[in-house]
């Protein structure tokens, strides 16, 4: 009885869970196409992250530069 | 793994259900209208989706461009333009073109329209229920309708000359055909 319960508590959380995965619709796309949402809104900001990560992690690219990860390009 | 499933039994497959079923849901509420309108399927009637702004009395036998819009969408801008000249030359020969908005809140369409002033109809559509309907697969995208207020041609996204090249060879052909037709 205890074992049914739980599965059935486990299965209606998941189906909620499920339930939260929607499109996006075009014409409701206003919030995220709003300024602060753009992942790259400050060159400054992401030159300054570029450069962190080139120095800690001796690797360039991962962003929209391409690169092996040996420095040099 | 066969005892396994046996030994979860019935409980499992209950969950494995339930987890399938959650997973349709959300195509299941959009089910009824998910299908974007297409080519030479009738318009829906807009006096039905209660449009903020004046709209036509009668759109019977006129060939009309419905444009969807947004304040936030880029491309939408170039495509005024577009819109303004199709306007002004067809105006007279009967092409009406409907700007529909999507915007969520109307100041950022006026806003938007004064700094973009245009001569031609634009809708809103606050409660984005013709949106719902017609389900634009992006924004902007004009529907050309035929004098029987079918869809004629579909153009989404933003528009490259050739593509206003074509739009404005096809409301010609439109009108061409709809002066003729007795």
């Amino acid at each position: 009885m205890k074992r049914r319960v739980l599965s059935a508590t486990l299965a209606g959380a998941l189906s909620l869970l499920a339930g939260g995965c929607v499109n996006v619709q075009p014409w409701e796309r206003e919030l995220l196409a709003e300024y602060g949402m753009r992942p790259e809104r400050d060159a400054l900001t992401t030159a300054v992250r570029d450069h962190l990560w080139f120095s800690r992690e001796a690797a360039n690219g991962g962003r929209s530069v391409g690169g092996g990860g040996c420095g040099c390009n | 793994m066969r005892t396994l499933l046996e030994r979860l039994g019935r409980p499992f497959s209950g969950i494995a259900l339930a987890c399938c079923l959650g997973l349709l849901t959300p195509a299941l509420g959009h089910g009824a209208t998910n299908s974007t309108l297409k080519v030479g399927e009738l318009f829906p009637q807009l006096s039905r989706f209660e449009l903020e702004g004046e709209l036509p009395a009668s759109l019977k036998g006129r060939i009309v461009v419905v444009d969807f819009w947004a304040s936030w969408c880029g491309p939408c801008r170039k495509t005024f333009p577009l819109m303004e000249e199709l306007h002004h030359r067809y105006a007279k020969r009967g092409l009406l073109i409907l700007a529909v908005n999507e915007d969520k809140s109307r100041a950022a369409m006026d806003e938007f329209l004064k700094e973009n002033p245009v001569t031609f109809t634009v809708l809103r559509d606050a409660k984005r229920k013709l949106a719902a309907q017609v389900r634009p697969p992006v924004l902007p995208t004009s529907y050309l309708l035929d004098a029987a207020g079918k869809v004629h041609s579909i153009q989404p996204g933003a528009r490259t000359a050739k593509d206003s090249r074509a739009l404005l060879k096809e409301v010609e052909a439109l009108l061409e055909q709809n002066s003729l037709a007795p």
